[in-house]
This record gives C-alpha cells, structure tokens and sequence, in this order.
C-alpha cells in the first residue's frame, strides 16, 4: 500500500484514488438527487454548503491522521468546545488576530498532547484515554463557563469566520489549505510515511526504526492543533459560543473519515477522501432541510451511511483477497 | 491470573471503603441507610448495562450503543402502549424482543462482516438515537399505571425492587462466567481469538450472543429507569455507555480482553456512585462530578499499566 502511494505509475489512477473517486460520484448522484429540490442548486445555497462543511473538513484532517495511525479520539467534540471557548475569550480580551488564532490551536495542542502521552507513553487503548477526557473536558468546560454563553463578540472576531478573500469565503480557504498542507504531509514527507507505517503494523514499524510512540504522539498533537484551528473557524461564524458546542462532533469527524475510505483498522487511506466525505454529510444535512425532513432523524441517517461505507469497504476487501 | 483479579477487588474494595469514609467527613448524612439504599437505587439501571457490558468487553469488544438502545426500546415500549393501545405487559416484552434484536444487529455486523466493534456500535449509536428521535418526534409519554411504576419505585423487605433485579442477574452473570463452559469460552474468545477459534470455540456464535445480551440488558435497564423517573423518552439513557464502561474498566476488565469479572465491575459501579452522591452532598455540581470521574478513570488505568509494569506483567 505505502509503496503505491509513493510510486503512482500513470495507469494506477483508478487503483490508486478509485475509493475516493467512488465517494466523489456519490457525492455528485446526491447533488443531483437534491437538486431536484428548488433553490438547492442555487450558488449562495452551495456557497454556504462550503463554509459550513469547513470546520468539520478541517477536523476531519486531523482525525484522518489518527485513523491512519491506527487511533480513535472520541473527544475531539469535547475538545472543540474547549477551543471555541478559549477562542471567544481570547477575542474579547482584545488580543491581537495572530494571538486569536494561535491561542485556540495552542489549546488544542497540548489536549492533543496529553491524549496522546496517555496513549503512546502510558500505554492506555486510546478509546479509554479519549472516553475519559471526553468528560473531563466537556465538565470542565461547563463549570468553567458555569453553562453561560459567550456572547458579544468583538467584529473582528467574526471577521475571521465570515471574511473573504478575492470572492472566496475565508473558512473554505483555510480548510482547502489545511487539505493540501496535510496531503502533501502524508504522501510526500518521512513523517507521513511513517503515520502509515505505524498504522499498518506497529510492531514492522518499530524493528525498522521507526520512533513508533513519538510518531503516535506528534499525530495526537497535530491533530488537537488542527482541533483548535476547526475550533476557530466554527466559534468565528456565530455571534455567541455555547459550551455545549461541538456535541457529536467526534463522531462526524469519524464519519467523514471512514466514509472517505480512510481504512479503520489504520495504514491505508487519503486525507482527499476524508474531504469528500465531510462535503458529502453536509451536503447530506442541508439536503434533508431542504427535503424538510425532521432534523430527528439526522443521527440516522449519518449511523446508516457510517455502515454503509465500512460494510461495502469489508466486501470489497474480502473479494480482492479472494 | 486467578489470584491477580482477586487483588484487583480486594483493592477497589478497599478504595471504596476510604472513599466512604472521606464522603462521611464531607458531609454527616452520607453513611445514612437511606442514602446508601438510594444511591445503590440510582446506579442499578446502569449496573445491569454494565454486568452485559463487562462480558462485551472480555471478548476484547465494545458497545457504544447501549444508552441509544435504552431510549429506543424505552420509546418502543411508550409508543406501543399509549399509540398501539397494547397491554402494557406486552408491551414491555416486545421491547425488550427490540432491545436484543438491535444487539444482535450489532453482533451480525461484527462477527458476520467483520468490522471492528467501536465503528460499529459508534454508528449504531447515532443510529439508533435518530430512530428512537424521529419515530417519536421527541416527545414523552407519560402515565404508566401504578403497578408497572412499583419496577422503579417500589420495595421489597426495605430493599427497591430493582436492586433485586440487579443481585439476582449479577449473581447469574457471575455463575455463567466463572462456572459454565460459556463463560470459558468467553474468556478465551477475548485472550486470543484465534487460538479459541483453532480449538473449537464457536467463536461468532458467542460473540453474537454477548452483543444480544448486551441488547437485552439495555431494554431491561430501559424498562426499569421508565418505571424509575414515570417517563418514557426517547433520549433516555443518554451518556449511559460511558459511565458503564468506566465502571467496567475500573472493576479491573482489561480492554483488550480475556480478564476481569463481574465483582469487579459492581464494586466500580458503587465507587462511582458513592463518590457522586458524595459530591452531590458537598454541593459539587454535577459538571465537576463528571470531569472527576473521567478523570479517575484515566488516573485509575493509569496506575495499573504502571504497576503491572513494574511487575514484570
């Protein structure tokens, strides 16, 4: 798999990208299917569509990583409440632009850090350290704030989540940015080769050198960074901040990530898939809205395309091995 | 091993009773009997979840999707009644049917198809939810008959009904897992699948039938929290996976299998519950209560990969 990513040969497209490219022609059948809905077409509702899929994009990058290495963090929605917070009252402090988007990333940082110290160092399964921290942070958060909202936010705050850059909205550019940066991570850089390695099998990883625990870490890391920055743009599009923001969150991030073919059992899988895939549940959310059908049964149908994807991934696996 | 998961309990048993006696000095109503009876009372609807729990992860699994098949069969169960206009016994029978039924929706997807038990149980947890949110539009139903409420409410010799319930199904989970040849091949499916495969276990099959209890379990825990709190909502049991998981893992399962019981598991479910109530009565909000308790769960497992390390384990 590794050596394939490393050396595409101009046939191997298809083989190569095929998953992403399958998520890519579902997510174009769908755009038809609401299409078909009056005004979904329409280029401010796309528009809109992009900015809103932004934050959890970029999220998805982070746990695209995590998922490669072999991880889960199912506290990322706690996480991101925790950035969003820090975010707003950094803001309102009248902290310079730099220090308002540094300080979030910074907090996602060392939660990052922590996580993955517990999972790499200590040696806890990183389903118990996240399903712990899950907690700690999201009561943290609550006492902290005493449950209150943050409110009047400074507009410059809110320029940041709702600015634009020659005609494009600075949400979409940050997230496409963050896309090519970790891409060209993964694919083209020691480390990116060695968060696959890690992830297909630790223990081959670890007789060839590789620095398996601090490879774990610096993922946990990067990610909670990419937590805060996701943090950011979702707190910067809204005139307040609730602490119970980003509830389920985690699981969107993992939905989007598995959706996209990133393999759960870690070592294979694109953070260009994991993209698509977080396009195609907002695309999936908006359409719903637009269908009016009950926002109740969004968890559903986000479980049942979760399913879908992983079931058809195993048949697909275990034909190929026939 | 056998004498190492007997330390493990004799620690936490231990840890529980300094912990009672730290919530004594908080606060003088603590070591009270009607506190004690009424915080058991609190944590037995979890308890039954994670008795089933317990045995999930022994096989080395999981079940994330216990608290939405709480409110999914709770909500069965609601609609069933005041919609369907079914007899209320029957009613609860059907839901519990449901309740093994989703288990055994996750046990099909994990051992027929293969996918891992936390992708599985984490979509069904979603899964699930929306079901139990759209299928009743969220909202509640109420006015359950006197003799269905005595499940949640009610006495037997000065000790609630569902503490009973929750004795007699520990002491049968016991019995099956230390005694029975299930309850071996339980272990040896979460030791090393393989080897348990390779020597006859028939490993899908009880794999199967563990996620069914844990299904099962669910819709009784259900049934019992309606009759509890005289309501049935679809979003009951939010948050339930966590705390039965942390009880489990605090009663010395190991997560990735093959160790641990269920004596265990009540001890934890008691620590947890005691230090809430203890807290409660301290005038801690519950926020803070629940970053404690993540936080002794992450300490807890902590400290026993340290020690195990330095033995040598």
């Amino acid at each position: 798999m590794i050596s394939k990513r490393i050396s595409p040969t101009r046939f191997a497209l298809w083989r190569q990208y095929g998953r992403e490219m399958s998520v890519g022609v579902f997510l174009l059948l769908l755009l038809g299917y609401f299409g078909t809905t009056p005004g979904f077409l329409r280029a401010d509702n796309l528009r809109d569509i992009l900015i809103n899929a932004a934050p959890l994009v970029i999220a998805a990058c982070g746990m695209t990583m995590v998922i490669i290495a072999g991880m889960i963090d199912i506290s990322a929605g706690s996480a991101l409440a925790v950035c969003a917070v820090v975010a707003g009252l950094t803001a309102k402090s009248g902290a310079s632009l730099p220090t308002v988007i540094l300080l979030p990333m910074l907090t996602g940082a060392v939660i990052g850090a922590v996580n993955g110290w517990l999972v790499a160092f200590v040696r806890i399964p990183a389903i118990i350290v996240t399903l712990g921290m899950m907690s700690v942070l999201r009561g943290g958060i609550i006492w902290w704030t005493r449950g209150e909202w943050i409110g009047n936010l400074p507009p410059s705050f809110s320029a940041v989540g709702r600015g634009e850059v020659v005609g494009i909205p600075t949400p979409v550019l940050v997230a496409v940015g963050i896309v090519v940066a970790i891409a060209f991570l993964l694919a083209r850089t020691p480390l990116g080769r060695h968060i696959y390695a890690v992830g297909g099998n630790p223990l081959a990883a670890a007789r060839m050198g590789i620095p398996v625990r601090r490879v774990l870490w610096l993922v946990f890391v990067m990610h909670g960074a990419l937590l805060g920055l996701s943090a950011l743009v979702y707190a910067s599009r809204f005139s307040v901040i609730q602490s119970n923001a980003g509830a389920g969150f985690e699981l969107l991030a993992i939905s989007a990530v598995v959706v996209g073919g990133v393999n759960i059992f870690g070592g294979q899988g694109t953070v260009w898939g994991s993209a698509i895939g977080g396009l195609l549940l907002q695309v999936i959310s908006t359409g719903l809205i637009f269908r009016r059908v009950s926002e109740y049964w969004a968890p559903s149908v986000q479980g049942a395309l979760v399913l879908l994807a992983v079931v058809a991934d195993a048949l697909r696996t275990r034909r190929a091995r026939r | 091993m056998k004498h190492l998961v007997m330390r493990r309990e004799a620690v936490l048993v231990l840890l529980l009773l300094v912990e009672m006696a730290a919530m004594q000095s908080l606060s003088p109503l603590f070591l009270t009997p009607d506190n004690l009876i009424e915080v058991v009372r609190q944590s037995a609807e979890i308890g039954l979840i994670a008795l089933a729990m317990t045995l999930v992860i022994i096989t080395a699994g999981i079940d994330l999707s216990v608290g939405s098949i709480v409110g999914l069969s709770v909500i069965t169960m609601g609609m069933l009644w005041e919609d369907a206009r079914l007899p209320l016994s029957l009613s609860v029978l059907l839901a519990l049917m449901v309740g093994t039924l989703l288990g055994g929706f996750n046990g099909t997807l994990i051992t027929t198809v293969g996918i891992p038990p936390l992708i599985v149980t984490l979509a069904t947890m979603a899964g699930f939810r929306g079901i139990a949110l759209g299928m009743s539009q969220a909202r509640s139903i109420r006015n359950f008959p006197e003799p269905f409420l005595w499940l949640g409410q009610g006495y037997v010799a000065d000790i609630p009904v569902q503490v009973w319930i929750l004795a007699l199904t520990a002491v049968l989970f016991h019995l099956a897992l230390t005694r029975t040849a299930w309850g071996r091949s339980v272990f040896s499916i979460g030791a090393n699948e393989a080897a348990a495969r390779l020597s006859g276990v028939p490993v899908n099959r009880v794999k199967m039938q563990v996620y069914m209890l844990s299904g099962f379990m669910s819709a009784l825990a259900a049934v019992i929290y309606a009759a509890h709190v005289s309501v049935a909502k679809p979003d009951a049991g939010l948050g339930f996976e966590l705390t039965a998981i942390t009880a489990v893992v605090l009663g010395g399962t190991a997560v990735s299998g093959g160790e641990g019981g269920v004596l265990g598991t009540l001890i934890a479910l008691l620590m947890v519950g005691f230090l809430r109530s203890g807290l409660t009565l301290a005038r801690v909000p519950s926020e803070a209560q629940d970053m404690m308790v993540g936080l002794l769960l992450i300490v807890v497992v902590a400290i026993d990969r340290w020690s195990r390390r330095a033995g040598g384990v």
